[in-house]
């Protein structure tokens, strides 16, 4: 099998402010996120010889496209419910590497808050079947299925409730810190350690600012071969590595799995770390932008992207590892925390900010000389998981 | 020879005082309080925890289920045939409702002894279940509880043998709904009295005594159905029978639990009883059906039983307005959250050995117990990838031990906040599933749990059953 290490550059980003964003439908989104990134790219709307919209809710076929205006190209629709936006990226590459094509478009949306609804129907996409009916019809939210990994973490390394709330809210107060640097970001707010401790309970040990916004927003990026990219520019950003897994919902069937890690993300980042030929994430990822769609899942993917030891992310949080200024920066832009999580857009959001930040281009978050970034996204939840992992880097190896 | 082989109760945990009905209604409440049933309960899911007590320890099933109720939830559909699926009866069983009376219990007990007698069955499981309501206000509400009786009738391994029975219809309207009315009406106290109970269930009494050569002193219990105890007492009383002698009517503790409320009295005397004992039992509705039990030496097999004592000292009180929410008395705010999905008819049919029993699959290469999460069948062995190579596997008889838990404030319930769980099976298999009856200061990871067969929604018209997992009793 041939290596897909530096073969697709990423050559224009775009992404919408994300937020409630009663003003913007879904085809407004589309049409802000794909012709910011068409300037970046400086290409026309004409060069885009194919297309891939990732939406979980927002769309059901390449139609949900038509307000771009692209005319009569191949267009199609993914879906992978959280890592939707990765899945869009991942097929708008593969073409190119297949080389189908040479400029595709991938684009990610999410218009959540049109539903009235206070939050996503969680169970909907995990539990019921494709036409919205149900044989159970359980009703448990989406942060519920995200608190049995806190619960257990605590459980599994004796953090009474106090220590491990307040671990999670450091890692909240962190990335709302992130945020309100982020002009785009849903929540402008920075937090303390003690206003996330208090905010009510929303799936213990979950408060509300332990879980991400639900908004509204669409990102996009435009690929393009490596050996054409710098045609375009003079600072495109290489795929290194790119992950996708699956599983069998084999946590949600057998005892022998601990709810303190996400096999899916685990093997996901090894895939992404075998194909960019990182050995040591912790030491070589400058920058991560990660699925922090509860805080409980950030705490658990330092360890499951191998960042930290085993039950020992306690230790670098403390230490302040991931935050702005530390050793491996995380969520420089927010995270789904504080800038929100439009789900189709999410994993196209997150390459955006890695793409700027090894650009040099992140303003008051810049982090100093990035080489490698990496995105993650996981679709589903503990026990029955998609997980998805993209390593980025400056530079094309020779 | 016919009689009583096995006997099951359920008494919900859920309990409402008079006193707190009292308060709302700026009213001297009534003495004691009622059982409720809780908001993921109706008489179904009652009549099946009672059925599945009264099973526990048989190593076989009965050839016919009868179910009685005046409180089913649906006017067209069996429920009998819901129970029996629940209970994982053979398909043959012969299943029917007996409705439309207080008396519908022992009406059904009737035609099970007779199936007996007459050898179409060897063993016939009854259950009565009833959930009936009193309009806000009114004495009804204060009088009324929810609860679940059942009895095995066979002729083998006979507890109590049937010596003498006695029945007579009465066109007599007491207490009754049309099909339009949510709560129960009745007719004038003294009315009913002194031209319905009293002279109907004496008559009954006098002629079951009258016909087994018995006089009131021959009996070693009395078990008399009765919605108040006034009435209760003044019957015992006319018929000569001694205080002493007269099973408690549980009115105070538990309240008038309609259909099975004469059964959980002769659920609770045979508890008591010894061998030899003459238990006249006595229920009235539409007329009234009298009998004479004699107790055999088989009655030292329900020792280790839990009592009805113990069942109803389990109460958690509750309080009015949540009562008022879980009986849909009133119109709420409707959440801004996502709802739950609507059931699919031809989904629950085709994952209906899930639905109704809890059933799985085990490997037959690899031995490995499993069960879908969303109920799909499983086609592919999660452990060992060996295809449609399983033996079906029953999860819901088994007990297990949270695994981990979430506490969900956004969860569509009655009784928020949800709390769903990780349940890993002794034997193997792992679900993840809601509680139900739970004490949230006690959840803790490793806490033993069994299953229970419960509502989870409504939608489309029909009762979304499934199980939830309920901490094991200790």
């Amino acid at each position: 099998m041939e290596s897909f290490r530096d073969k697709i550059a990423i050559i224009g980003m775009g992404c919408t402010k994300f937020g409630e964003r009663w003003d913007m439908g879904v085809e407004d989104l589309l049409v802000e996120a794909a012709y910011e990134a068409f300037q970046d790219a400086g290409v026309e709307p004409k060069d885009i010889q194919a297309a891939w919209l990732g939406t979980v809710f927002s769309g059901m076929t390449a139609l949900t496209m038509s307000p771009l205006g692209l005319q009569h190209i191949p267009m199609t629709r993914v879906e992978n419910m959280c890592a939707t936006g990765t899945e869009a990226l991942r097929a708008a590459s593969y073409a190119v590497a297949a080389g189908i094509c040479d400029v595709a478009l991938a684009i990610g949306v999410e218009k959540l808050k049109d539903s009235g609804q206070t939050g996503v129907k969680g169970p909907a996409i995990i539990g019921d079947n494709p036409d919205g009916t149900s044989s159970i019809g359980s009703g448990y939210s989406a942060p519920a299925s995200f608190a049995y990994l806190g619960t257990r973490y605590f459980n599994q390394y004796n953090l009474d409730p106090h220590e491990g709330k307040r671990l999670l809210a450091e890692i909240a107060v962190k990335n709302h810190y992130n945020g309100s640097l982020n002009p785009k970001a849903h929540f402008q707010n920075r937090l303390t350690v003690e206003q996330v401790m208090k905010a009510p309970i929303v799936a213990w040990p979950l408060g509300l600012f332990d879980c991400c916004g639900v908004s509204d927003g669409a990102a996009a990026a435009i690929v393009t071969r490596a050996d054409m990219a710098k045609s375009f520019r003079a600072d495109p950003i290489y795929i290194k590595g790119l992950g996708i897994t699956v599983g069998a919902r084999q946590g949600s069937m057998r005892p022998d799995y601990d709810y303190v890690h996400i096999e899916e993300n685990v093997l996901a980042s090894r895939q992404a770390y075998a194909e960019a030929g990182v050995k040591d994430p912790r030491k070589e990822i400058s920058i991560a932008e990660v699925h922090d769609c509860f805080t409980c899942h950030e705490l658990i993917l330092y360890e499951d992207l191998g960042f930290s030891p085993r039950g020992r992310a306690k230790e670098d949080i403390d230490a302040g590892t991931f935050t702005l200024s530390g050793e491996l920066p995380v969520n420089t832009d927010g995270g789904l925390k504080c800038f929100g999580h439009p789900l189709g857009a999410s994993g196209l959001r997150m390459m955006y900010e890695v793409y700027k930040q090894l650009q040099g281009k992140a303003g008051p978050r810049q982090v100093k000389n990035p080489r490698l970034g990496l995105t993650h996204n996981l679709g589903g939840n503990a026990g029955a998981g998609i997980g998805s992992c993209v390593v980025v880097g400056s530079e094309r190896s020779k | 020879m016919a009689g009583i082989t096995s006997i099951g109760a359920y008494i919900p945990l859920y309990w409402l005082s008079g006193e707190e009905i009292g308060k709302m209604w700026r009213v001297k409440g009534t003495a004691g309080g009622k059982a409720v049933a809780g908001y993921d309960e109706d008489s179904v899911t009652m009549a099946v925890a009672a059925a599945l007590d009264c099973m526990k320890g048989s190593d076989r099933g009965p050839e016919a289920c009868y179910f009685a109720t005046t409180t089913g939830p649906y006017r067209e559909k069996q429920h009998a045939a819901v129970i029996a699926g629940v209970i994982d009866l053979d398909r043959r069983c012969h299943t029917a409702d007996f409705t439309g009376s207080l008396r519908a219990g022992t009406t059904a007990m009737k035609s099970a002894i007779d199936a007996v007698k007459g050898g179409s069955a060897e063993l016939v499981l009854l259950a009565a279940a009833d959930c009936r309501m009193g309009a806000p206000r009114g004495k009804f509400e204060q009088s009324l509880g929810d609860g679940a009786a059942a009895i095995m009738i066979g002729s083998t391994g006979v507890l109590a043998d049937i010596v003498g029975s006695y029945s007579l219809f009465s066109d007599f309207t007491d207490e009754w709904r049309t099909g339009n009315d949510a709560f129960v009406r009745s007719g004038e106290g003294r009315f009913v009295d002194e031209v319905g109970y009293l002279p109907t269930m004496q008559e009954a009494i006098s002629e079951v005594l009258k016909s087994c050569s018995l006089k009131p002193g021959d009996c070693s219990r009395v078990v008399l159905a009765a919605s108040d105890s006034r009435r209760h007492a003044h019957l015992a009383k006319s018929l000569g029978f001694d205080k002493a002698q007269v099973q408690d009517p549980l009115l105070t503790d538990i309240g008038d639990t309609g259909t099975p409320a004469a059964l959980l009295m002769l659920v609770a005397a045979l508890e008591e009883a010894a061998p030899g004992d003459r238990i006249l039992f006595a229920n009235y509705g539409d007329g009234a059906d009298a009998f004479i039990f004699r107790v055999t030496e088989e009655i030292g097999r329900i020792r280790g039983r839990l009592k009805m004592r113990d069942r109803i000292a389990k109460k958690r009180s509750i309080a009015y307005g949540t009562y008022l929410d879980w009986r849909d008395l009133l119109p709420f705010e409707a959440s801004s959250l996502p709802e739950r999905a609507e059931p699919s008819l031809a989904v629950r049919w085709r994952e209906r050995r899930t639905v109704s029993a809890l059933y799985g699959v085990k490997c037959k290469k690899c031995g490995t117990p499993q069960i879908h999460p969303i109920g799909q069948t499983i086609r592919v062995c999660v452990a060992c990838q060996s295809k449609d190579t399983f033996d079906t596997y029953k999860f819901s008889d088994k007990t297990g031990k949270l695994f981990t838990y979430a506490i969900d404030h956004l969860q569509p319930t009655k009784n928020p906040p949800g709390l769903n769980g990780v349940v890993d099976f002794d034997g193997g298999g792992r679900l993840i599933c809601e509680l139900t009856d739970y004490d949230l200061d006690k959840v803790a990871i490793g806490m033993p749990v069994a299953m229970t067969f419960r509502k989870l929604s409504q939608g489309k018209g029909i009762v979304n059953y499934f199980w939830k997992a309920t901490p094991l009793a200790q």
